[in-house]
Parts: structure tokens; sequence; C-alpha cells
């Protein structure tokens, strides 16, 4: 048997399997994840990126395959192991009578060596509002509240799922400050998201998840091979846009360049964003104009 | 545009330090200091909610004050006043409700808002829960009966318990009162599909057994049938034991059995502690029922 992350990995799971009735959740998921990393689940509704999480965090009970979890298998761990690891949940709709200070306080009195709860409370930015009833809290600052919530205990890993769903650009770019402090300081952080720019600030590595199993992992910058994928250049021509793809970009510009005898008009080169690698991984490659035109 | 980021007050979120532990306690002490917290944090949420304070303690007071102005007069044969009876009466629907009714719907909400799920996701020991939700019983239940005796004492001249005996009874008869109701909400917090319908799906048993057991409807206009038929439930036993409590000894001639008999009452609510247990044991989940 193996000790307590002999190997350095915090989480190792082989051939996850799960049903709903007849639905399909999990078929056959495979992930590992070193201690010290953060690591991105990224998916469709329903590719069963949150039935993982659930396992993981030991909410939830397989049909199949083996999970382990800072060392111990998270469907028979203990309070030990829950001290352990955190869970960031959404908001705190059972203790809104309580203010910001006494709900960390309270959490923290759960841990055997829990965090100074003023200094998490600092940490998650939210100093000015601990001596506010919950109910008072913005949206935002209860998510906030749940991070500090979740990491009170010292955790060595952390579970976010769908952490930012929901928030103003501006939200999400505090929220990401929090995480990347969190990670710089050693924490091993599992994050499920929607959103691909979440994943690209974040992740160390991203895991895409899709009808129950991983189909890619890797850095953000090299998913799918994105690194060593064609980049597509285009211009304005005599005879309108031009694009073309190619593997030596830089000669084809110098071509560009000779031919137009210096300034290319409307030049760009392009790699494949993570959006198209996901959404060519994903299955949902003709969805792309749609997504293109949710963006604007 | 920074500033417009700082809703949430002063940032310092560039401090890499891993967080300082506070101070570590021994096991023991942790599970204890679960317990209190949890007690804490349920009085505290319960007395900070104050609209509801008031109006759960005074819906009792309320009825109990209707139904005395609406059967007034003398319970036939006796000096006992129909007031007087149904203070007893409503000492049990107090209990009742501040246990059973509380409950079953405090703990259906937290269930479906995630609460339990947080808590089960901590390191907390899963009877500190428990504990707290005893303790929050223990001090709305005993606030609520405090309020009924002296409404009754001042209004309708329902003695104190006359004797330490009385006073014995009276305590355990809470005390064991609530707890069965309690078992019982906290198994009733598993039934309904959503936090929204738990209300409705716990007072209509609620007020069934209200009315066939002395509560609103005094035990002697009952049919025996009907009353007779409340004796498998735990709400007539609190109900008779009020009354064996601040009534009139003679007045148990009145009582299908012709008197009170504490150790039946005693074993029924017992009975019904060891059955919510069981319920409740085999039905509580820490996560919704939509979750999956």
């Amino acid at each position: 048997m193996l000790g307590p992350m002999a190997n350095g990995m915090v989480i190792e799971a082989r051939g996850l399997r799960k049903r709903y009735g007849q639905t399909v959740a999990l078929d056959g998921l495979d992930l590992d994840m070193a201690e010290g990393e953060v690591l991105c689940l990224l998916g469709p509704n329903g590719a069963g990126k949150t039935t993982t999480v659930e396992i993981l965090e030991g909410y939830r009970r397989r049909d199949a395959g083996e999970a382990r979890v800072l060392g111990e298998d998270p469907q028979r761990a203990g309070p030990s192991w829950r001290a352990r690891r955190g869970i960031v949940l959404q908001s705190c709709e059972d203790v809104v009578e309580l203010t910001v200070s006494e709900c960390v306080r309270h959490f923290a009195r759960f841990y055997p060596a829990p965090a100074d709860p003023e200094e998490v409370v600092e940490r998650v930015g939210l100093s000015s509002k601990a001596n506010s009833r919950i109910r008072s809290l913005s949206g935002g600052q209860r998510r906030r509240l749940d991070v500090a919530l979740g990491i009170i205990g010292r955790p060595e890993l952390l579970f976010l799922d769908e952490p930012t769903t929901g928030f103003d650009p501006e939200a999400r770019r505090l929220f990401w400050e929090v995480v990347k402090s969190l990670a710089a300081s050693g924490t091993s952080i599992l994050l499920t998201t929607h959103y691909l720019e979440e994943a690209e600030a974040l992740a160390d590595r991203v895991a895409v998840v899709n009808h129950g199993t991983v189909v890619a992992v890797g850095p953000p910058a090299e998913l799918g091979g994105r690194q060593s994928a064609p980049a597509t250049v285009s211009w304005l021509g005599p005879n309108g846009w031009q694009r073309e793809q190619t593997h030596q970009p830089t000669a084809l510009v110098r071509q560009l360049a000779e031919a137009f005898g210096g300034e290319v008009p409307g030049l760009t080169v392009a790699r494949p964003t993570l959006e198209d690698v996901y959404l060519a991984l994903t299955g949902m490659g003709q969805a792309q104009p749609q997504a293109q035109r949710d963006d604007q | 545009m920074r500033h417009a980021l700082r809703a949430g007050g002063p940032q310092r979120l560039t401090a890499p330090a891993r967080l300082q532990p506070g101070r570590p306690m021994t096991p023991a002490r942790r599970f204890v200091g679960a317990c209190l917290a949890r007690g804490e944090v349920e009085v505290k949420q319960y007395f900070r909610s104050k609209d509801a304070v008031v109006f759960t303690l005074a819906l009792p007071v309320v009825l109990l004050a209707l139904l005395a102005s609406i059967f007034s007069g003398f319970v036939h044969g006796t000096t006992v006043h129909f007031s007087q009876v149904y203070t007893t009466g409503l000492l049990a629907g107090g209990v009742a409700s501040t246990s059973f009714l509380n409950l079953a719907v405090a703990i259906a909400a937290e269930r479906e808002n995630g609460g339990l799920k947080r808590l089960a996701g901590t390191p907390m020991p899963r009877t500190a829960y428990f504990v707290g939700k005893a303790l929050l019983v223990l001090v709305t239940c005993s606030l609520e009966v405090a309020v009924l005796l002296v409404f009754g004492h001042f209004a309708y001249g329902v003695g104190f318990p006359s004797s330490a005996g009385r006073w014995w009874v009276f305590a355990w008869v809470t005390l064991l009162g609530a707890t069965s109701m309690a078992l019982l909400g906290i198994f009733l917090s598993s039934l309904p599909r959503s936090a929204r319908s738990a209300a409705p799906v716990a007072n209509l048993p609620l007020l069934v057994l209200e009315f066939i057991s002395g509560v609103f409807v005094p035990f002697t206009a009952l049919s025996p049938g009907l009353y007779g038929f409340a004796g498998i439930f735990p709400l007539r036993w609190i109900a008779e034991g009020y009354s064996s409590a601040l009534l009139p000894g003679y007045f148990q001639q009145l009582e299908p059995g012709h008197h009170w008999d504490h150790a039946l009452m005693a074993a029924v609510m017992a009975a019904w502690c060891a059955v919510g247990l069981v319920l409740a044991a085999k039905t509580f989940r820490w996560t919704g029922r939509g979750e999956r």
C-alpha cells in the first residue's frame, strides 16, 4: 500500500465510474495531480467535472475505480483527512445572521491547527467587513468568505468548484489574485471552471473533461498541441482579405513584407486559442461562431 | 479604477507566506469545543432573527388567549377552568413547535442551502451538529414553556407546580417530550422534496396530532376512540404530563384511565425517542435531494 503521498501526488484517480440511473456521468476517468500544482478541470455542463470533484472531496461514492487523495481513499477517510483538505462551496445562506469574523472563527474551531481567523479574513480582503453580518455582503464578498472558510484549516489541498460563476470581471480578477497567492504559498488547488481565461490565468495544467473522461491534459499553452499547431496569417491583399495556414509564419511575413515593400496592411498572426482547442476537443467546433458572437 | 475593486476593503493579496497555525488543541477538547461552537452559533443565529423569535414565542400564547376566550367556563363537574386546561395543552403545543416544527423546517433549509454539506466537508465531528441542535431546542423550548407558564399563571390563575415532585414531573415531561419531538422533527426534515415544502409537510401531521391530543380541543370533548388513537403518539402524553404537574389532583378522574400514569407517559415518550432516533439516523442526509 502506498504511504501518504509517497510519490508527491496529492490526487491519483484511476478508472472512476459513476452512473445516475441511465446517465453515465463518469466513464473511466483518470486524473493525477502533483503536490503544489494548480490543476483546472475544464469541460461543458454535464461533462462530469462536479461528479469528479465531489468523489475526490469525499462527498460522493464512486461506482468503480480507484481514488487516492492526500494518500487516502476519500470515501473511507475520516476527520483527520478532512482537516487536511479544504473545500470552497457556494454561499453561506445558513449563517447569514453571523458576522464575517464570527463565522470564520466558528469554522476554525473544527480544525486541529487552524490559521488565525483575522489573518484569513484579511487575506481574502474582507477586513473592512469583519464585523458586518453575512446577510449584508455582496455576492462577490460572500464568495470570498467561502474561500476564507475553505482555507481556515490551512489545507494542503483546496477544492474550488466553479468559484467565479456569476462574478463581474473585476470581482473575478480580485478572486484570481487570492487564488494565486494561495498557490504561491504552496497550497495544491483543484479548480473547475467554465471560463477559459480563468483556466489560462490560474492553471499550471488543464484537464479537459468530456463525456466522463479526460480527453486532453497539459499546460494551457500546450493543450491539444497548441504550441505546434499551424499559425494563421491574414492580411488585406489587393483582392481583399487573405489568410494562410503555415508552420513557418515568420518566413511568410517576411515574404509579404517584401511584396508590399514595408508595412503589410491588416497583418495578424494567430495560433489556435485555448478556446479553439477546447471547442475542438469537446466536439463543439461548429459552435465556434456562436461562441465568438457571445464574446462581443 | 483600482479603488473600484476595493468594495471589500483594504486588500493584501500579495503576501505569499503560508498561513500560520493558531492554537492547537487535543482531540477531546476539540470535540467539546465543536459541540459548544455549534450550540453557540445555533442560539446566536436564532436570537438574531428577532421577528422570528417574537412571533414563534407569541404564537402559542396568542392561540391560548383565543381558545380560552372562545371556550369559557368550567370543565363539567370541576372547578377547573377551560383556560387552565388549555394552558396545559398549549404547553405541549409549544414544546412541539419549538422542537418538532422548528427542526423540521430549519434542517430542511440547511440541507437545501448547502449549510449541511459545508459542515460535513469540515472535520467537525458529526455529533457536534446534533448537540448544537439539542442546545438550541433546550433554550427555545425552555423559553417557550416559561412564557406560557407565566402567562397561564397571571392570566388564568394556573398554579405553578405545587410541590418538588410536580416540578420534577414538569421538568422531565418537558425534556423527554422535547427530545422525542425533536428527533421526529429531524426525521421529518428529510421527507420534503424542497425546503419550501418543509413547513406544510411538517404542519399537517402536527396539526392533526394537536387536534386529537388535547392541545386545541380539550380531551374531555374528544371521542374515546380518537383520544385513544392519539395515545400512540407522544404529544398526548406530553399534554397529560403537564396536566398532572399543574392541575388539581382530582382532575385525573376525567382521564380515560382515571389516573395520571407517569410510568406510561415516560415509557411512550422514551419509546418515541428510540423510534425517532432510528428514523432520524436512517434518513439523515448531509446533501440535498436534487444533488447527485
